[in-house]
């Protein structure tokens, strides 16, 4: 147990989300802090946000801590839309100009 | 995007004959204000459709259609003849992008290029298009008095929306996020709240559902109207609230209420968005709960029940309480959802109704075969099964009956245009638009009646002065009925205009060749020749009728679909042509009867009663039934059937379009329903047989055509009149 970092680099859309609900769900058995790098995330939508915010409501609710420690512009763009970056309580990096 | 295009392809269609009839109905009734804005609406869904897809040109031209009709719905422009008929080519045009945008335009893009930039330039002289006034304020104080004592205004000039997308919205392909998306063009997003409370445990959350939903601040001047049609086309999957800025504090506990998260959360969120203060929602609460003095009783009575909610949620266990009207809530929705009406692809009830129809075959079979095992119980439940299957069998077809009346509005805009071509003045008078029949047999009516009601206006009626020389009303009345009688559906195209002209009719005939000229026919057959081929009375060919061509191919589509027209008239009354069809094409009720050990079906619809052949009367080709003389038509005679007479014959009395026969058969064997089917092409010119049926017993009977079988006899007792040595023989 520890810390444990996964990269992604597919899409968290729809077409997705079935097998990627089933990894994510099987990090959170695996480290007390997970931390997802999604900077390969080349698309996400609300399927894929939508399961984030339940891999990150489950490891609150464990006593876990998920962090989403990159975000690729497509993530970043979708989480500030939502407004939820309070929420996941992630620094979001300002893209250099 | 395909699948929401076909949406847009079909719903705007609907949209487009919405706008049209309505219209209509303007220019009959130009002060109506629920029209006026009828046809806002239409126009604006289109708009607000088209946007959605990215149909560009459809949206810009809508949106210029749009503004006229604002400034005539404000009353800044007066509604006039002129304008309907440019508001009619510009439906029309809408039409014609919507179908370019399908790929299915009949003109060229050029084509359709000039035709928009000339109705654009006509919409101009209607002034430029004022923009879309926010309608909020001026609705909001039209509305009565609902919260006079404590009516706190929030001072928040957003407006709230609120909204909980359906659990299949992303399996559809529709993404909340192009919604809200979308919505900035309408305004400006000033705050978001994503809203995940409805996700359940992680066992049951399916990741291609969607448990979204948001509570968003948006500024914006467009009206509620435009904002609700962002969310077009996912109206039905959501659940939608749209606050206007500045609304009541009690708008947003009422919708607080509604909504099926946490009271105290929904609190929460609405004041960090800004929509509430903490003092503002505590003070509608309170305000909620304990009614103000002097209030009207009628008021008391309606807040009291969501005070005492509120009571309870501010006291006692706010959550449980907020769980049970969350599920009130659910359950009224989805009763309201069940409600509405659903789409089947015609395929598929096509397919129930074939099953049905074997179903009626092995209904058949089963009581056969209890009747011969003479086994009591069987039989009883082989009838009580019959009895379900006859009404799944009316129930099925039933679904796919729809009313006429949809076909025969469609003849307004018909009899309008056509009134303006010929310089005449027409009334179109409908009635019995609420009668049902087969689907497939209204979509194959519409052209004969078109045809029908295209010469009932260019050669029946005539202009206005003929008219008054006459000493008739001016304007003419185009009559369009349609009632059930026998199982047939009849449907009548009648007019007040000149009547047919008998004399020209058999003119035109015998200079044609159809009928030799020292012929001798009655009123009737004379009338019937309209159908023939190749004969027009019209003086003139113009480009509504007058070639010649269409009576005839009415006639024929009409038998087609085993239906029959007659044409009744008096000089200088009217004419009235009456069209009759069957109700289904599928399945009837029929009367089977033997003859030559050869099974035959008559729809039982046409049949009057049965007698017994009196002795007297064998080798007759009529019969006397209770003093009146009707002709009979003996099957074994007529399909040349072998063997000998039974020493006792029945007779049929049969009738048809009000004309009465008698069929001679050898025995009776009951009522049975038969499913048709049809013959094939080769038997096509076979006469007094209409179709064929599969009995019960696996056995093929024949099923008659009562209209021929009539003819026939008809026939036949001419040629006799007409050779009376024959008879004596």
């Amino acid at each position: 147990m520890g810390v444990i970092r996964r990269a992604f680099a597919e899409d968290f859309t729809i077409y997705r989300v079935a097998e990627l609900k089933t990894g994510l769900l099987d990090l959170l058995g695996e480290a007390e802090r997970i931390e997802l790098d999604l900077s390969g995330v080349e698309r996400m939508d609300s399927a894929g946000c939508q399961l984030l915010m339940l891999v990150k409501r489950e490891a609150s609710a464990a006593g876990k801590t998920l962090a989403i420690v990159a975000h690729s512009p497509a993530v970043q763009s979708l989480i500030e839309f939502y407004n939820l970056a309070a929420w996941f309580g992630d620094p979001l990096v300002v893209p250099a100009a | 995007m395909d699948e929401l295009k076909q949406v847009f392809l079909q719903e705007s269609g609907e949209q487009l004959d919405a706008l049209e009839s309505l219209l209509l109905e303007l220019e009959a009734h130009p002060d109506d204000e629920t029209t006026l804005n009828g046809i806002f609406r239409a126009a604006h869904t289109i708009k607000g459709a088209a946007g959605m897809v990215e149909a560009a040109a459809v949206e810009s031209f809508a949106h210029v259609v749009e503004n006229v009709l604002d400034r005539l719905r404000n009353h800044e422009i007066a509604v006039t003849t002129e304008l309907a008929a440019l508001m009619l080519a510009c439906t029309d045009h809408l039409r014609v992008l919507i179908a370019s945008e399908a790929g299915t335009a009949q003109l060229g893009a050029a084509d359709i290029e000039a035709q928009t930039t000339s109705l654009l330039a006509r919409l101009r002289a209607f002034g430029p298009g004022g923009q879309v006034q926010a309608q909020s304020h001026a609705a909001k104080a039209e509305e009565p008095g609902v919260q006079r004592i404590p009516s706190p205004q929030t001072g928040h000039n957003c407006w709230h929306i609120s909204v909980r997308f359906g659990p299949d919205v992303l399996r559809q392909g529709m993404d909340p996020e192009n919604f809200l998306r979308f919505l900035e063009t309408v305004g400006n997003i000033r705050h978001v709240e994503t809203l995940a409370d409805r996700m359940p445990p992680v066992a049951e959350m399916d990741p291609e559902l969607c448990y979204l939903g948001f509570e968003i601040a948006l500024e914006s001047a467009a009206d509620k109207q435009t904002i609700e049609d962002v969310f077009a086309f996912v109206r039905d999957e959501c659940q939608l609230s749209i606050l206007p800025p500045h609304a009541k504090v009690d708008d947003y506990v009422e919708l607080i209420e509604s909504l099926p998260e946490d009271t105290l959360r929904l609190g929460e969120i609405l004041v960090r968005i800004g929509a509430l203060t903490a003092d503002e929602l505590n003070e509608g609460l309170r305000a909620q709960a304990t009614p103000a003095e002097g209030e009207a009783p009628t008021n008391e009575a309606h807040d009291k029940p969501i005070g005492e909610i509120l009571v309870a949620q501010q006291v006692v266990q706010p959550e449980v309480v907020a769980a049970a009207v969350a599920k009130q809530t659910q359950v009224s929705e989805k009763k309201a959802q069940d409600a509405k009406l659903i789409r089947v692809p015609a395929d598929k009830l096509d397919h129930l109704i074939n099953l049905v129809g074997e179903l009626v075959i092995a209904g058949a079979a089963t009581s056969l075969l209890a009747h011969k095992r003479s086994d009591g119980e069987l039989i009883e439940s082989s009838s009580l099964l019959t009895r379900l299957v006859e009404e799944i069998r009316d129930a099925s077809l039933q679904l796919r009956t729809v009313q006429i009346g949809e076909t025969f509005n469609r003849f307004h805009r018909l009899v309008r245009d056509a009134c303006k071509d010929l310089g005449k003045d027409v009334e179109l008078v409908i009635s019995g638009g609420e009668t049902e029949l087969d689907k497939s047999i209204v979509e194959k009516i519409g052209d004969p009646l078109m045809h029908l009601v295209r010469n009932s206006l260019d050669h029946g009626i005539e202009a206005p002065a003929v008219r008054e020389a006459a000493g008739k009303s001016p304007r003419g009345t185009l009559l369009l009925n349609a009632y059930h009688d026998a199982g047939n559906i009849v449907i009548e195209v009648a007019d007040d205009g000149a009547g047919l002209n008998r004399d020209k009719i058999l003119a035109k005939a015998i200079e044609r060749g159809l009928v030799e000229p020292d012929a001798h026919l009655s009123d009737r057959e004379i009338y019937d020749l309209i159908f023939a081929p190749g004969l027009s009375t019209a003086e003139q060919v113009t480009n509504l009728s007058g070639r010649g061509v269409g009576m005839d191919v009415v006639r024929r589509n009409l038998q087609a679909l085993r239906g029959t027209i007659n044409v009744s008239s008096q000089a200088g009354q009217g004419t009235r042509l009456t069209l009759r069809l069957p109700l289904t094409l599928a399945i009837i009720d029929g009367f089977l009867v033997v003859s030559a050990n050869r099974s035959y079906v008559i729809p039982l619809d046409a049949v009057v009663e049965c007698i017994e052949r009196p002795e007297s009367e064998h080798d007759r080709n009529y019969f006397n039934l209770r003093g009146q003389v009707l002709p009979s038509v003996c099957l074994r005679e007529s399909f040349e059937l072998p063997g000998e007479r039974p020493a006792r014959e029945s007779v049929v009395v049969v009738q048809y379009a009000g004309q009465r026969a008698g069929i001679v058969v050898d025995r009776l064997a009951g009522e049975l329903q038969a499913v048709i089917k049809p013959l094939g092409a080769i038997f096509r010119h076979l006469q007094g047989i209409g179709g064929s049926t599969i009995l019960g017993s696996g056995e093929v009977a024949l099923i008659l055509d009562i209209s021929a079988l009539i003819k026939i006899s008809g026939q036949a007792e001419q040629r006799l009149l007409a050779r009376p040595e024959q008879r004596s023989a």
